[in-house]
């Protein structure tokens, strides 16, 4: 089976996670579906990196994970500091900058 | 190649768990149905000749961010509603339309390419991929490196709250305490006279009085405390049963 399949499947993926993202109003959950959107892109680098032949796809894709990593911690420490503000962590809750 | 029940079984993995994030009530549920979707992923990898980065994938994923995740849920409280009014106008189908053109968009666009693939693939096992990043990709590690420790700075500033009032010392409390007349020591414990379950008993002072507080307010709410009369009444005639009052 040809490895471009796994680009197909990390081309649902992402749609899955942009729809989720696009949906849903709970912050945790609406973080998720970018998570996914990440791992969805790590997918397509590894297959590409079968496909090439080429070790690089790999490397890309382990820097995408750390950097995924990174931003987790911080993506959760500002959904904290929103809920101890505010307690609630939906994202349409908190609308000071509307006009 | 591939093998092809392989990509079957990772499909079914990873794209089934993932309609969860659209569809699950709840939060804890989406976060579950996300690890076994990391856990599929880990095949793939695995599959496409990369163990060291599904191994990392487990690790990183399954392991260490999704446990973050329900860490967070764990201190916001797994019972947040999600509340369904709409914002937007019509947001739910304008979304709903935009992620399935996106999908729709990028299949057949990859549908329709075709690349030739390496006959032999590569192995990404630990030493090889090692050697790469120390030797190819070194300065990338190193920035990579600044940008966790920033992270985790950043982490520890957003959660810190600054202390507001100074920390109350024992010898504080305890003058509080008698200022305001509460008991200078422990409350006395119920049931002193212990006939039955005694921990709805009030206990006796000195002078044979029930002392009401000795019995746990939740008791009492639940109506499921016993008068103290009673049992006085008993100590001072004997021959009077429990029953009677």
């Amino acid at each position: 089976m040809d490895p471009i399949n796994f680009v197909i499947l990390a081309s649902i993926l992402f749609a899955i996670g942009s729809a989720a993202v696009l949906l849903r109003r709970n912050a945790i959950i609406a973080f998720m579906g970018v998570e996914l959107m990440l791992n969805a892109a790590n997918l397509a680098l590894v297959a590409f990196s079968r496909i090439h032949g080429e070790i690089d796809g790999q490397i890309m894709a382990f820097f995408v994970l750390v950097v995924a990593a990174a931003e987790v911690v911080v993506g959760l420490a500002i959904i904290i500091a929103v809920f101890r503000a505010r307690q609630t962590i939906s994202l349409d809750e908190p609308a000071e900058l509307k006009g | 190649m591939v093998n092809a029940v392989m990509f079957w079984i990772i499909a079914a993995l990873t794209v089934i768990p993932a309609f969860s994030l659209l569809f699950a009530r709840k939060a804890v549920h989406v976060a579950m149905s996300v690890v076994l979707v990391m856990v599929g992923l880990a095949a793939a990898y695995v599959t496409l000749g990369a163990p060291f980065l599904g191994m990392v994938q487990i690790v990183v994923y399954t392991g260490a961010v999704m446990m973050l995740f329900l860490f967070v849920l764990m201190l916001v409280g797994v019972d947040q509603r999600e509340e369904l009014k709409e914002t937007i106008k019509g947001q739910r189908w304008i979304g709903l339309f935009t992620a399935a053109g996106l999908g729709a968009f990028l299949v057949s666009i990859v549908v329709r390419t075709t690349l030739p693939v390496a006959p032999t693939g590569v192995q990404g096992e630990p030493d090889v991929i090692a050697i790469m990043l120390f030797e190819k990709y070194v300065l990338v590690i190193e920035v990579l490196g600044f940008l966790l420790i920033t992270a985790a700075v950043g982490a520890l500033v957003l959660t810190h709250t600054p202390r507001l009032k100074p920390r109350r010392t024992q010898l504080e409390v305890q003058r509080d305490r008698v200022r305001v007349g509460a008991d200078p020591v422990n409350k006395p414990m119920p049931g002193v006279y212990a006939r039955h379950n005694a921990l709805d008993v009030p206990a006796l002072d000195p002078e044979g009085r029930p002392i009401e507080h000795s019995v746990s307010r939740v008791l009492k709410i639940r109506n499921q405390t016993v008068e103290g009369e009673q049992w006085r009444a008993q100590l001072e005639d004997p021959s009077r049963k429990e029953g009677d009052r």
